[in-house]
């Protein structure tokens, strides 16, 4: 492999300047490529200009996110990761700023979250998307840091960690927007784990979730629809028109796309809007109506194909900081991707987080592309300097 | 590195189990349990409103309507529009209530669902389905709904098609009328998709009811698709509404109203008082029904819209003679006179001559007991003919009396003849004609069986009663009460025995033999005409509206008599001179033209215990070659010559035309169809009395849904008589039908149905509705 690189072929010695492109992860780019054109399609089958009270706009303004995404993607490929650690403590920083900017009268209240800022009235901004890729760096930078010969981070980096991990946590908690905190937590407990901390720390902290789970619950800290969800989904006969009903109703509008589904646009349920939010958290349920079977199984199965390279990218990456990174990015989007399709296939508790790379939307996507980015910018040093 | 390449190969394996436990579940839900959730989506997304089917006219012989629609302006509210207003149409509904001038909590009442919490008026039918709430409004109403839409959204006036009856009360029970059809009709249905809706009408008696399949069409279906809020977004498919059948009938309105008219007149005759009456007009070629009328009558217009609950209570009431029943076709009572024209034809198949001579005493001994002619009248020496003629009863009496003695009397032999029971049942008596109207009633003929039957079922409480005796009775007729007691005890013992009485009594129409006035007519028309017996029907044909001939109805014959030519001939010819010289109908035939037009028939006086006579005429016409049967009975009238046969000669006269114009110029019912033209009206041929009536047929079209021109339509044709005029008209003395009517002469009366000392009767009126159960049950 090194021997490939320190001798590159003359198709990418003239290629000149774009030369990384060559040695990004074709597999990776490729899967999410099909991902982004699925979506595409399924937001513009849910928000067509004739279903009754369906937003108008939203393919023009999802292309447009894409476009954004993908150069946002593209830049941070180009640039090494090593880099991007010298600045890890500003990015961090900035994503907390954000946090905290949401809490302020600037923040603005959408779906029910205080989690958005918006720009000139158009332009929609969720820090808390960028509070992941903010974690998985700040986390990654504290935690490669380890004396020589040992392989576990010292107590004190994972304290800190900690500390860092804690801080978006509570802002993100604080707007509310339990899905959020989820995915920051599985991505702090993804890159812990990795890291190499022991399992007495490991347990601990299990303990602690466990824990806080249980005053969470005790102490009602949860908003009430949040807590509706959770017991909708335990049983879903409790609420059938209200809190139960999203479950049920995501779950006959996949199941009654059978094998190979109604096809593109003709989804009765989707056409009858039958299941809220379906060009974002619900997205799912349009390729499962539609495409079937067939269509919603490749999707997993695509979704499948961008974590396993991002693994691999992770396992063959030996700088321990490019490692975690992409490790944390896979918890993250594992996570995601496993709450998303899960709740509309009646398997997990309904929550708020949209289908990497297919929903519907902004700074998600762009948090997504910066994701894919970093993950081929690690490949790319890997490639180029062993 | 190792330790973090090991973690690694675990979050590998995590992840893959994760795709592996999505993928999983989707094959579950999408390919193995994906039938289910289609069958789930398809039900959520789509809402069926049923677009209600004209329902096809009901017309007479050449094309009048008897039953039509009319264009009616309805006022629906649509309930799930009103439930997406913020105030769930609260103000809508109030200005509603204000322009149609009725308090808003009325029509709230009538628009929410009905529920198990929520009694009437409420709407039973789906919320989908708009709710009528008025169905007489005015033109410029429904005009300023129209027109202010903006105001009254989720409101609609439409024109409707609605039952309409320009014979007013004429003929009432034999069309029908219609109700709401009930879910559990719905479903009894066979193939009709859509759903119970609340709109859909389904007839409950009469014609309407026996041939409700045709007439009703079928109602279209519009499925919409809906969003999760009920909206409609899109429309599924849509299957128009079907107008149903015309029933073209063999009834002719103006005979039909002649009928119905000289049956009003004998009911409101103050001295007499009858309590009811019924007249049958049949067509002695062909066995189909001319004419059928019963009254007390109604106006079957009262259902339209839904019944009060008032008015249903005042048709189904003793007081009013229960309006609702037709005397024609379930009115069971005892013939009288009429029936020895069965008689004649019993004992000259019995083996006595035809052109034998007969003594008519005053009176005749049966038994131990005399048996009296009518009012005690010795006639002398006579032939058959001239018993016919002056209807004497004393030669029936020995007729029956000997073959009762042949067959072995009070011991009968294994196998009696019975001979008048054999030709009662061959002329028809005994079960229904089989007529296509619902629920006809089977008259009854007496016999050895019938007795048994009913000595079993109230041989506890006869013998019983020769134990205890009549202590209540005793009070107020000691005599009776020893009377009565004896005869239980009697009727305990040996109760089963066919007496020389009970023959007696059944050979003139009397006793235990009940008869409806269409099972005589049915038999007469046998006997004058070719000498089989047609199941008589009323419907010609069903024709779909543009003339196409859906289905032709024939009556079919159902039995011939076992009467030689010679015998229906010599009976024929008797019958032609009781309307004239000494016959029993002389006296109101004296000044009809019998030289024109020559009605024969038979006069019967039936003895009711404790009720007065009721009267009968059985005619027919011309007396040479009948054509017509007409059958008149007036319940408790007194004499069937004085009463029955002047009602018999008004209708006569209108069919011929006698001193009035005629109802059936030519005396012949028309022999085909009325002539539909291709936009499906009728063409009533134009006669001397009116301008022909046009009659609009609807076409295969949905007409309900578009505004029309709802005036065009009305020419209703005011009643003769109001609804209000029935109550008040009856006499409160029962209704003249039923088991118990004309059957239970009691014991010492000195009637000619009295067994007097030759022994006990089998009954005690109100012990008489017994045995008529378990025969039912067998049928």
């Amino acid at each position: 492999m090194t021997s490939l690189t320190r001798s590159p072929s003359l198709a990418r010695r003239v290629a000149g300047v774009a030369s990384p492109v060559w040695r990004m992860d074709g597999w990776l780019l490729a899967a999410v490529a099909a991902l982004t054109v699925i979506g595409t399609l399924l937001v513009w089958s849910s928000t067509r200009a004739s279903l009754a009270g369906a937003p108008s706009g939203l393919l023009q303004r999802h292309l447009l996110n894409l476009c954004i995404g993908l150069g946002l993607g593209g830049a941070i490929a180009m640039v090494d990761h090593r880099w991007l650690r010298a600045y890890a403590p500003l990015l961090y920083a900035l994503a907390m700023l954000g946090l905290l900017l949401v809490l302020t009268p600037a923040g603005e209240t959408i779906n029910g979250s205080h989690s958005w800022i918006v720009i000139g009235g158009a332009f929609q901004f969720q820090p808390s998307e960028f509070a992941k890729p903010a974690l998985v760096l700040g986390l990654a930078l504290l935690l490669a840091e380890v004396r020589e010969d040992d392989v576990r981070p010292r107590d004190f980096d994972v304290w800190l960690a900690l500390g860092i991990a804690a801080i978006p946590m509570g802002l993100v908690m604080l707007q509310p927007d339990l899905g959020t905190t989820l995915v920051l937590v599985a991505i702090t407990a993804g890159v812990l784990i990795l890291s190499g901390v022991r399992m007495r720390w490991i347990a601990g902290l299990a303990g602690v979730a466990v824990v806080a789970a249980v005053i969470v619950w005790q102490f009602q800290l949860l908003e009430a629809y949040q807590v509706n969800r959770f017991m909708a989904f335990i049983d879903p006969s409790l609420d059938p028109r209200g809190a139960g009903y999203n479950s049920r109703q995501a779950l006959i509008t996949i199941g009654s796309g059978e094998v190979f589904g109604k096809g593109l646009f003709n989804g009765g349920q989707t056409t009858g809007k039958f299941v809220p939010e379906q060009h974002t958290d619900f997205v799912f349920t349009v390729a499962g109506e539609e495409l079937g079977f067939v269509g919603a199984a490749a999707i997993v199965g695509l979704l499948g194909v961008v974590l396993l390279r991002g693994l691999k990218i992770a396992r063959e990456c030996e700088d321990r900081f490019g490692a975690l990174v992409a490790s944390g990015i896979v918890c993250w989007l594992a996570f995601q991707m496993f709450i998303n399709v899960g709740m509309t296939i009646g398997i997990m508790p309904i929550t708020g987080l949209p289908l990497p790379f297919v929903s519907y939307g902004g700074t998600a996507t762009f948090a997504n592309f910066i994701a894919i980015g970093l993950l081929q910018a690690i490949h790319i040093r890997e490639r180029s300097y062993g | 590195m190792s330790l973090m390449q090991s973690r690694m190969i675990a979050l590998h394996v995590f992840v893959v189990v994760m795709l592996v436990v999505l993928a999983g579940r989707l094959w579950q839900v999408q390919v193995m349990r994906g039938q289910h959730f289609v069958t789930v989506a398809n039900k959520t997304q789509t809402r069926a409103v049923v677009v209600p089917a004209v329902r096809g006219q009901i017309l007479d012989a050449v094309g009048r309507p008897l039953v039509r629609n009319r264009t009616s302006l309805v006022v629906s509210v649509d309930t799930m529009e009103l439930s997406r207003m913020p105030d769930k149409g609260k103000a809508v509904i109030g200005r509603l209530a204000e322009l149609l001038g009725r308090p808003a909590v009325d029509i709230q009442k009538r628009v929410r669902l009905c529920g198990p919490k929520v009694s009437r008026p409420c709407w039973p039918g789906s919320p989908y389905q708009p709710v009528p709430v008025d169905d007489h409004v005015s033109t410029p109403m429904a005009l300023q709904l129209l027109e202010r839409q903006e105001e009254f959204p989720g409101v609609s006036a439409r024109v409707q098609a609605v039952r309409d009856y320009p014979l007013g009360d004429d003929g009432a029970q034999m069309l029908g009328y219609l109700q709401p059809v009930t879910q559990q009709e719905l479903e009894r249905r066979v193939g009709l998709k859509a759903s119970f809706s609340g709109v859909d009408l389904v007839g409950r008696s009469g014609l309407e009811a026996q041939y409700d399949e045709y007439l009703r069409g079928k109602p279209g279906v519009r499925a919409y698709n809906v969003d999760r809020m009920g909206k409609i977004i899109g429309t599924e498919s849509h299957m128009a509404p079907t107008t149903g059948d015309t029933l073209v009938t063999s009834i002719d309105a103006r005979v039909q109203a002649s009928v119905d008219a000289a049956l009003d007149k004998v009911m409101r005759r103050a001295k007499d008082r009858p309590d009811g009456a019924a007249g049958v007009v049949l067509d002695v070629k062909t066995g189909r029904v001319i004419a059928l009328s019963s009254l007390p009558t109604y106006n079957p217009k009262i259902w339209i819209g839904g019944i009060s609950d008032p008015a249903y209570q005042r048709l189904l009431s003793e007081k009013n003679g229960k309006p609702l029943t037709s005397r024609a076709t379930n009115g069971e009572l005892a013939p009288g006179s009429t029936f020895k024209v069965v008689s004649v034809a019993g004992a000259v198949k019995d083996g006595y001559p035809l052109h034998g001579t007969y003594d008519c005493p005053g009176t005749f001994r049966v038994g131990n007991r005399e048996f009296r002619n009518f009012e005690g009248v010795a006639h002398g020496r006579m032939n058959l003919h001239q018993a016919l003629v002056v209807s004497c009863d004393t030669i029936f009496y020995r007729f029956a009396y000997e073959q009762w003695q042949r067959d072995g009397g009070i011991r009968p032999r294994a196998k009696p003849r019975d001979p008048l029971e054999a030709m009662s049942r061959a002329f028809g008596f005994g079960r229904r004609t089989g007529i296509d109207l619902p629920n006809e009633a089977d008259g009854r003929i007496p016999s050895r069986e019938w007795k048994r039957d009913l000595w079993e079922v109230t041989r506890e409480e006869n013998c019983r009663r020769a134990r205890t005796g009549y202590p209540e009775v005793h009070r107020k007729d000691p005599t009776r009460a020893v009377f009565l007691k004896r005869l239980a005890a009697e009727n305990c013992k040996e109760g089963y025995v066919w007496r020389p009485g009970d023959a007696a009594n059944f050979s003139i129409g009397q006793g235990d033999v009940l008869v409806t006035p269409l099972q005589l007519a049915v038999a007469y028309a046998a006997l004058v005409g070719d000498g089989r017996i047609r199941s008589p029907r009323i419907a010609r044909a069903l024709v779909r509206p543009d003339g196409r001939v859906v289905k032709e109805i024939t009556p079919p014959v159902v039995g011939r008599l076992p009467v030689s030519d010679e015998v229906r001939d010599y009976m024929r010819r008797a019958l032609a001179d009781v309307t004239r010289g000494k016959g029993t109908a002389a006296g109101p035939f004296s000044t009809f033209p019998l030289d024109r037009v020559h009605v024969a028939g038979k006069t019967g006086t039936a003895e009711v215990y404790g009720k007065r006579d009721t009267a009968w005429f059985a005619s027919f016409a011309p007396a040479q070659d009948p054509r017509f049967v007409v059958v008149v009975m007036v319940s408790q009238g007194g004499m069937g010559g004085g009463v029955a046969a002047p009602i018999a000669r008004e209708i006569w006269e209108s069919i011929y035309g006698v001193g009035r114009p005629a109802a059936m110029p030519g005396g012949v019912p028309p022999s085909g169809l009325p002539a539909f033209q291709a936009d499906g009206t009728v063409r009533v041929p134009p006669d001397p009395r009116h301008e022909a009536i046009p009659v609009k047929t609807p076409r295969d079209s949905e007409r309900p849904g578009r505004p029309g021109r709802p005036g065009d339509q009305e020419e209703a044709t005011p009643p003769r008589r109001g609804p209000d005029d029935a109550p008040g008209e009856g006499t409160g003395d029962g209704t003249g039908e039923g088991p118990g009517e004309g059957t239970g002469e009691g014991p010492g009366e000195g009637t000619p149905g009295n067994a007097g000392e030759d022994g006990p009767r089998a009954r005690e009126p109100d012990a008489d509705d017994g045995p008529r159960r378990p025969r039912d049950q067998g049928e």
